[in-house]
């Protein structure tokens, strides 16, 4: 029981770090095609905050371990 | 458009696929287990034991006081303990039989039986004290100080001397052909890396005086850099998840903590106990928000390396148990590729977390050192 809610939580996390990324991820390709010159920049930018987002959501599955416990 | 099509053909293709898979393996499941119950319980021999994947990740990602190589082959490590009657050094294989099942061994100069204790609610391994009853004895297990030499340990001290090896021969390079000429070879990388860390991380985050913080950077942009890429190796020398463990990623961000309060300047402290700019009411108010910032700043560091590094672990295991799960070699089928594919991310996502440790260091220490203009508020 109590591990089907951790799992609910580690998938509510998945769902927000997605739409974390999507945003991102989205926003760079506008940002890319808007200015082809600078895409290697953004695209290093891009990668940093994509990995700060995908920590919020590894946070979540860490403290959904350790709730299973 | 066709090309669409295709895509989508196959995406159905796979989920029928793994569903039908799913089901059968289902149905699979159900039947040995009960077998297994009344095997068990008509005859005492040692069945081979459930396959438990929670139980069998766990126990690849956490700390040992022996490194597994295969099957029941491992090399023992040295253990130290110091217990309240004094200190106890003995080989990890007097833990051991030869199936591998915890036995006791009785200390040399305190007279303690020691043995491996698996927790069964945490599933964590320690050394306990048995009493003479046979029980665990609680007050002398409380009393060890376990300071073995674990797996992550000599996984560590592999690190170091890896470290000490290409930076030592990178170093006698430069000397011999001068800083004039061109790199050569392994040079070449590590220049590339070492110039990355400076005009990337120092210099941007920093400013003028980051060359006092450069030695802090590179040795812990390496460290972690280094002790990331020996976790994915699935053998020995690596297989130790030493940047997934909670007290390697703490001490890193503990250094980093010193390393920022210890360079911070007048401007530093003042934005931390009196914000200057604004009303008297919000600076009360915004001091203890300070005050706490200077905490969760390294706590996030840590954390942030743990949980990305020991996620990865994770999720490769768990690709790799799909096949134990299924009890099918035609798992592997789907599982390796998959594994394959979620290494390759982990090999970026190791470059990436030392990297972002190694900014976040020196962006924080930037902003400690930063030299403010208050007429700017």
């Amino acid at each position: 029981m109590i591990g089907s809610i951790a799992a609910i939580g580690a998938g509510l996390a998945a769902i927000g770090a997605g739409i974390g990324i999507g945003r991102i991820g989205g926003s760079a390709v506008e940002g890319m095609a808007r200015q082809p010159e600078v895409a290697g920049k953004i695209q290093g930018a891009m990668i940093v905050a994509a990995a700060f987002v995908e920590a919020v959501a590894l946070f979540a599955v860490v403290v959904a371990l350790l709730g299973t416990r | 458009m066709a090309q669409n099509r295709v895509k989508c053909l196959l995406a159905l293709v796979f989920s029928v696929f793994m569903l039908t898979n799913a089901n059968v393996v289902v149905a699979q499941e159900q039947h040995p287990v009960q077998a297994h119950n009344t095997d068990a319980a008509t005859s005492h021999k040692p069945a081979e034991k459930e396959f438990n994947v929670t139980e069998t990740i766990l126990e690849h990602i956490s700390d040992d006081h022996s490194w597994h190589l295969w099957g029941h082959t491992s090399i023992a490590l040295p253990v130290i303990l110091k217990t309240d009657k004094g200190w106890e050094t003995f080989s990890s294989a007097k833990l051991m039989d030869e199936h591998h099942e915890p036995i006791t061994y009785t200390g040399t100069t305190t007279g303690y039986q020691f043995k491996v204790n698996t927790n069964h609610e945490t599933g964590k391994k320690s050394i306990v004290i048995i009493g003479a009853d046979g029980n665990i004895n609680q007050a002398a297990t409380a009393s060890i100080l376990d300071m073995s030499i674990t797996k992550n340990v000599a996984s560590m001290f592999i690190a170091v001397f890896l470290l000490l090896a290409i930076f030592l021969s990178v170093a006698a390079s430069y000397k011999k052909r001068g800083v004039t000429t061109a790199p050569k070879g392994f040079q070449n990388i590590m220049e590339t890396l070492i110039l990355f860390v400076r005009d990337e991380i120092a210099r941007p985050n920093i400013g003028e005086k980051y060359f006092k913080y450069m030695p802090f950077l590179l040795t812990v942009f390496f460290f972690i850099f280094i002790n990331n890429l020996l976790g994915l190796i699935p053998f020995i020398p690596g297989g130790a998840n030493v940047s997934g463990n909670i007290a390697f990623t703490m001490t890193l961000a503990v250094f980093t903590f010193i390393v920022v309060n210890f360079s911070g300047n007048k401007n530093y402290w003042k934005h931390i106990f009196w914000m200057p700019g604004v009303a008297v009411p919000m600076k009360i108010f915004l001091m203890p928000i300070e005050v706490i910032g200077i905490f969760t700043k390294p706590i996030s560091l840590m954390i942030r390396l743990f949980a990305n590094i020991t996620a990865g672990h994770i999720l490769v295991l768990s690709l790799v148990c799909l096949i134990f799960i299924f009890k099918s070699v035609a798992a592997s089928a789907v599982a390796i590729p998959f594994t394959v594919f979620i290494s390759c991310i982990e090999l970026l996502v190791a470059f990436l977390q030392a990297f972002i440790f190694t900014m976040l260091s020196a962006l924080y220490i930037g902003m400690a050192t930063e030299e403010h203009h208050d007429d700017h508020h």
